[in-house]
């Protein structure tokens, strides 16, 4: 099976909720009009696309005024042109050739960080580059306990804090020290859950990469956000405060193997243009995929194969 | 926390604001922006569609009101619909009758599962002086136990684990030993499952066969966007679910899943997660997240909190002090930590009425709490006692003494200047009232969203609004607190309500001041 077929299989309730939507939309041979696009909109809200759909449904009625947007194959045509237009960027493997590189992972509380991390190590490993992980997450209880664990499973050193409460810097200082040291390829960092909204916690964060780079200049090489596939139209806030906290490079979508649409995803490349890196579809170590605009649309819109 | 759908609200009002009267195609107009507004703060598209249209059929059929405004009629209609979907009433726990209370936990993963637990456990033994004992059933993620067990032991409360065992034994074997061990009431850990994992699913269904709980309880993340309602659907199929806790509240999330879910499963949400700390679990009601959600604060809230952090003894004191005109810095730094008792700023503050939108821009913080403090304290007793005092040479002191410039100390002195002022003028109308045991439900009848809100925040909130020299204060900033809470602060308030509002307001007062009068009397 393809990464596509794949996808799909993992996407697919996703893409039931538009494809057959938009089917159920034209049974009955019914026309194109007003009313058929207002319900589109609604159809594209559902999937989280947010103020997104309102941008899709206004340029699909130019496109009908125009007389460009026939049939139900033509508004899909037209919807996937608009989508992946929208998520358009360059497929490319991650540069992990610094020595070491440093990749900073941040999230709000719950949105995957700690097991997107240990998918990220299994991932790198497997293209046979060693990685070190550094439990900066020194708030939540036995957090660090939990990444120690992953490194277990990983046979990946770790370097974590001695108890709860130790500066976060601190330990992802030591953690490029260490690396350094050992001769490490990639220091993958943890770090506590915070809300984007929590001025001080934010700070926290920007010292972390300040203390990172201080050791190490030019790092962290990567700072990816890790957003929870499930949540709406905040993630969007949230990319945006953590980007202006910790100049955030590129995002991991968590999660995406239940129902949750991901259209987040469409709102965050208008407003930000980060760059979606993985997305998590599984719970097991390999259930990691490189992120493809091309799948991804087609998975979210069916059709196509 | 809901400010971008209240700002949303508050621009499609404001184009409703100043007609005489509404027809049909600005009331269309409004809605269809309304209904914008809650599809993008991610209420389902569902509910989004049947709010706006019980809205326009409340409002269709409703004559116009005579001098209403008809943005206030739209308001109205909306806070009563908004109630209708997420409540109408304030959902309880329900207690086993004989033997343990049994609460099962249960959501998908990352929703705040095992923090609640431990918030749950906090505020049932605290609040409720249950016995809990906390069960450890998340055997998959790595470390769950571990973090149960930690907070356990931050909060004292027990935690039963089995190694080895499954879920559903863990439980069981929970349940039997909180009976062995007198504790009351269980709360059951489970692992975080997705929906779709029938695995699983059938696994806490199991769960809930064995120990048969009072409560089914479903942690939802208030960041979740349209699916919230696909999973808890999915969940409620496979549980009883009887009620939601909705977590993850303190950020900036608009918690259109709030809305939601309710509508959709008709289980009625119990409680809110508004922080990181163990303490932060607040009951849910409906009526005050509807009032949050249309801006008007929650002022019941802040009221409850006020009367859980200030004696009625201190409020009085510092009450006549203000009013006698007797008012010092020494009494503004008491109010000022009794203020900051209640907690951060910037969460006070949200509760106000007509404060959420602006917190955005007031960027209140409690390190600037810090440095007024430090002002305070930084002058001594005879400074605070007669400001008259405070000369060049004595601002140049207490400005190094805080590590500041003289123009804070000159600011500080300015405020306090015009409160001082502020207070004398209030305590001339003979105002005031302490908080008394109906002030609660006076509050609530403030609030009711027919009218302007009752009052103007005067008093020390107004003063607090003035400490950050922006927005103003909560009179400034479009509807005040109602009387009861100024009073309560030790504030003196002016109602500028309607003249329903200002007629009981001010009854309310008059009997308050007869029995005031009436224990003076004894007491001599």
């Amino acid at each position: 099976m393809g990464l596509i077929g794949r996808l799909k299989g993992r996407l697919g309730r996703t893409r039931s909720a538009i494809s057959d939507g938009i089917s159920g939309l034209f049974r009955g041979g019914r026309e194109i009009d007003a009313d058929l696009l207002a319900q589109l909109e609604d159809l594209l809200y559902s999937s989280d696309l947010g103020p997104v759909a309102g941008t899709l449904c206004d340029e699909l009625t130019r496109l009908h005024r125009r007389g460009e947007l026939r049939d139900e194959e033509g508004v899909r045509d037209a919807l996937r042109a608009l989508l992946l237009e929208r998520l358009a960027q360059p497929v490319e493997e991650v540069d992990l050739s610094h020595e070491p590189t440093v990749i900073l992972v941040v999230g709000v509380n719950g949105s995957g960080k700690t097991t997107t991390i240990a998918k990220l190590a299994h991932r790198f490993q497997a293209q046979g580059k060693s990685v070190l992980l550094g439990a900066a997450d020194t708030f939540r209880a036995a957090a660090a306990r939990q990444l120690e664990v992953w490194a277990e499973r990983n046979d990946a050193p770790i370097v974590r804090p001695e108890r709860d409460g130790y500066d976060p810097a601190a330990i992802a200082f030591d953690s490029c020290e260490s690396a350094e040291a050992l001769g490490i390829d990639v220091v993958l960092i943890d770090t506590a859950g915070r809300l984007h909204t929590q001025k001080n916690l934010m700070s926290e964060l920007e010292k972390v990469r300040r203390v990172i780079a201080k050791r190490i200049p030019g790092a962290p090489h990567e700072t990816w956000l890790v957003l929870d596939g499930t949540n709406g139209q905040n993630a969007v806030l949230q990319a945006r405060e953590f980007t202006s906290a910790v100049e955030v490079t590129g995002l991991v979508v968590a999660k995406l193997d239940g129902t949750a649409r991901g259209g987040a995803v469409f709102g965050i490349k208008e407003a930000l243009g980060l760059p979606v890196r993985y997305i998590g579809t599984g719970e097991t170590l390999g259930e990691l995929e490189v992120f493809e605009p091309r799948s991804y649309v087609e998975a979210i819109l069916g059709g196509g194969d | 926390m809901f400010e971008t759908l209240t700002q949303r609200l508050t621009a499609s009002f404001s184009a409703l604001r100043g007609g005489r009267s509404l027809s049909e195609e600005q009331l269309d107009e409004g809605l269809a922006e309304v209904r914008r507004g809650l599809l993008e703060a991610d209420v389902h598209i569902q509910v989004a569609r049947r709010l706006t249209s019980a809205v326009r059929d409340r409002l269709v059929g409703e004559e116009r009101l005579e001098g209403v405004d008809p943005a206030q009629q739209f308001v109205h209609a909306f806070h009563a619909e908004l109630v209708e979907v997420m409540g109408p009433e304030d959902a309880r726990l329900s207690f086993a009758k004989s033997g343990p209370t049994v609460i099962l936990m249960a959501g998908l993963q990352g929703a705040g599962k095992t923090t609640t637990c431990a918030k749950l456990a906090r505020w049932l033994r605290d609040e409720h002086h249950k016995r809990p004992l906390l069960v450890a059933a998340d055997v998959k993620r790595p470390a769950a136990v571990e973090q149960l067990q930690v907070l356990g032991e931050r909060i004292d409360v027990p935690v039963f684990h089995q190694p080895g065992a499954t879920p559903p034994q863990v439980c069981l074997a929970g349940v039997e030993h909180a009976r062995a061990t007198g504790a009351d009431v269980v709360l059951l850990d489970t692992a975080g499952r997705l929906h779709v994992d029938e695995e699983l699913m059938a696994e806490v269904a199991e769960i809930a066969r064995v120990t048969n709980p009072d409560d089914q309880v479903l942690v939802v993340d208030a960041m979740t966007g349209q699916d919230a309602v696909s999973s808890a659907g999915a969940f409620h199929s496979r549980l009883a679910l009887t009620g939601v806790v909705m977590t993850k509240l303190d950020g900036d999330a608009r918690g259109g899943a709030a809305l939601s879910l309710k509508a959709v499963t008709g289980c009625p949400i119990l409680f809110i997660g508004t922080g990181e700390k163990i303490e932060d679990l607040d009951a849910f009601h409906p009526e005050r997240m509807a009032g949050r959600i249309l801006g008007m604060g929650d002022v019941v809230g802040l009221v409850e909190k006020a009367q859980e952090q200030i004696s009625e003894k201190e409020a009085q004191v510092s009450f006549e002090r203000m009013v006698m005109g007797s008012f010092t810095l020494e009494d503004m730094l008491s109010q000022l930590r009794m203020v900051r008792r209640m907690g951060p700023m910037k969460k006070v503050l949200g509760m106000m009425p007509g404060m959420s939108s602006q917190l955005d821009q007031l960027d209140v913080d409690d390190a600037q709490m810090n440095r007024l403090d430090a002002l305070f304290t930084s002058m001594t007793p005879r400074e605070r006692l007669q400001p008259d005092v405070i000369d060049m040479s004595r601002r140049r002191r207490i400005a190094r003494g805080a590590g500041q410039d003289v123009g804070a100390v000159n600011d500080l002195l300015k405020r306090f200047r015009g409160m001082k002022k502020m207070m004398k003028q209030m305590g001339k109308l003979g105002l005031g009232s302490k908080m008394g045991a109906g002030a609660k439900r006076d509050a609530l009848k403030g609030l009711s969203p027919s009218g302007e809100l009752a009052g103007g925040g005067g008093g020390l909130l107004g003063g607090l609004g003035g400490l950050f020299g922006g927005g103003g204060g909560g009179g400034a900033a479009g509807a005040g607190a109602p009387a009861d809470l100024a009073d309560a602060l030790g504030g003196g308030a002016r109602p500028m309500g309607s003249s329903a509002t200002r007629k009981s307001a001010s009854k309310r007062r008059k009997k308050d001041r007869r029995s005031r009068k009436g224990r003076k009397g004894r007491r001599k």
